[in-house]
């Protein structure tokens, strides 16, 4: 019987060990994204300095998020319209990212270098959930994990409806670039 | 009981439920993993309201909404001739009162603005600063609070040459309060305390200070369109019977850069002197033969911003 317990204590130290180590997190990533189409005149792009993404380095699943309201325009009006008539922020105020890296056994988190990853997940902007799989550069160094990723995401995938009259100025696929460098999780 | 029959079951039995719980366990711990979010606490930050009205006047008077940092607002406002002259005077559309100004935002708290109206040549200036921003979240606060300071000069020539005429009686200010809530996307709401000095009134009956309260809201109709209405009550004994309260009501459509704010109003006067003191006809009024008469006009509004100063977004 007693063996019994130690067995049981065993596999729950393991777990609860699994579970603290390799958490790496951030409050402070970038996410940048541009609409601007070929013939806009102005440049529709925006920037946040306040994502959050958690990593699990042992199961190279991830999560993102960020506030819509925190996203900084050049012109305040259009920063004002992205979130009224846009995003909506006040019904949908946060879009998130919950997935994991699909190719762990090609990126060693314990050991400094870069990488290429893919990440697949789903993504849930404006109150719509898609799959989305992106390709990116994991580079492990001092301790840090630093993640950049470039992708695209069109916009009407997400029920972000343009209107007719300024189709011309907004792309139908927002560019989108992070660059977030997560610390361990004490 | 249950302590008899647990020694009762099959010690090998238990090995395995052991050895089962052992294995799942892990499982159990990190499907709590799903939500990798849930390890941070999630950080409390402050949301300001935004946009309680589409522009920083309501229809003549301000509203709780500033010009934001380093952005220049031109405004382009027209008050037509009453609606009842018909169709020889294209309903009002003929004769037109006119204010062109522009303001600019020194701050995202601070903004100054200044204008010329066609009514008594008039030149006026103004400094709007947020006190409270209504926000939720880390830092409480119920209602947004502004204070308007506002200045304006009376260009006319003097009529009358023959009287002791300084340049200070040109002059008239205003002080106003505006405390205003958000109360959700649709509906924001507005009460105006207001102070005004004129420092010459033109009749003597008048009283040089002159308090009023006003109240305004929004209504969102669609994204693009909003329903605005503004009152501004003077209470009686402080200007002759001659002159009425201001009321307006009008409609914002906004696109691109532009927001369009069309209205019917009684007041063919932009700024506070003007529209709070000086109008004369009310909506609906009886004319001195007893008539029935409507002193409507059709007006706006048409608000250009630029960007000059643009904000670093690093």
């Amino acid at each position: 019987m007693q063996k019994q317990w130690m067995m049981m204590v065993v596999a729950m130290l393991m777990a609860v060990a699994s579970n603290a180590q390799g958490k790496f997190f951030t409050r402070d990533g970038k996410l940048k994204f541009d609409a601007t189409a070929p013939a806009s005149p102005d440049k529709i792009e925006a920037l946040s300095n306040s994502a959050t993404c958690v990593l699990d380095a042992a199961t190279g699943e991830m999560a993102w998020q960020v506030l819509i309201k925190g996203f900084k325009f050049e012109k305040a009006l259009m920063q004002e319209h992205f979130n009224e008539n846009y995003l909506e922020s006040d019904k949908f105020p946060k879009a998130t990212f919950k997935g994991k890296i699909t190719n762990l056994s090609e990126v060693n988190l314990t050991k400094d270098g870069t990488y290429n990853a893919v990440v697949t997940g789903k993504m849930n902007i404006h109150g719509v959930e898609k799959d989305i799989t992106a390709n990116g550069a994991i580079t492990v160094g001092g301790g840090n994990i630093r993640m950049n990723a470039g992708f695209s995401l069109l916009l009407s995938d997400y029920a972000i409806s343009i209107p007719s009259v300024v189709s011309g100025n907004i792309a139908k696929e927002a560019k989108v670039l992070i660059d977030a460098s997560l610390a361990p999780k004490q | 009981m249950a302590h008899v029959a647990f020694s009762l079951v099959n010690p090998n039995f238990m090995k395995k439920i052991y050895l089962l719980a052992a294995i799942l366990l892990p499982f159990g711990l990190s499907a709590q993993n799903d939500d990798l979010l849930s390890l941070l606490e999630e950080e409390k930050t402050t949301d300001y309201a935004t946009a309680s009205f589409k522009a920083n006047r309501v229809v003549n008077g301000h509203s709780i909404e500033n010009t934001a940092k380093g952005v220049l607002d031109t405004k382009f406002s027209h008050r037509f001739n009453p609606l009842r002259q018909g169709l020889y005077d294209m309903f009002g559309l003929d004769g037109a009162s006119i204010r062109i100004g522009a303001d600019y935002g020194i701050t995202d708290r601070l903004m100054i603005g200044a204008g010329r109206s066609t009514y008594e040549k008039t030149i006026d200036g103004f400094v709007k600063y947020k006190l409270l921003r209504q926000s939720s979240g880390k830092k409480n606060m119920p209602v947004t609070l502004a204070y308007v300071a506002d200045i304006q000069v009376n260009t006319l020539k003097f009529s009358d040459p023959t009287r002791d005429n300084k340049f200070t009686d040109r002059l008239a200010f205003t002080h106003q309060l505006l405390i205003g809530r958000k109360f959700n996307s649709r509906l924001s709401l507005q009460l105006m305390p207001t102070l005004i000095h004129r420092n010459l009134t033109s009749s003597p009956m008048d009283k040089n200070d002159v308090y009023a309260l006003g109240a305004a809201g929004r209504i969102k109709l669609t994204k693009r369109v909003a329903l605005n209405a503004e009152y501004y009550f003077v209470p009686e004994g402080q200007l002759e019977a001659a002159y009425v309260n201001s009321l307006s009501i009008g409609f914002d459509i906004e696109t691109g850069g532009h927001v369009f704010q069309l209205h019917f109003t009684n007041s063919p006067y932009m700024t506070y002197k003007g529209f709070v003191t000086d109008t004369q006809e009310d909506w609906f009024f009886k004319n001195n033969e007893g008539k029935m008469l409507s002193g409507i006009r059709f007006g706006f509004n048409i608000s250009r911003v630029f960007t000059v100063v643009k904000p670093k977004l690093d």
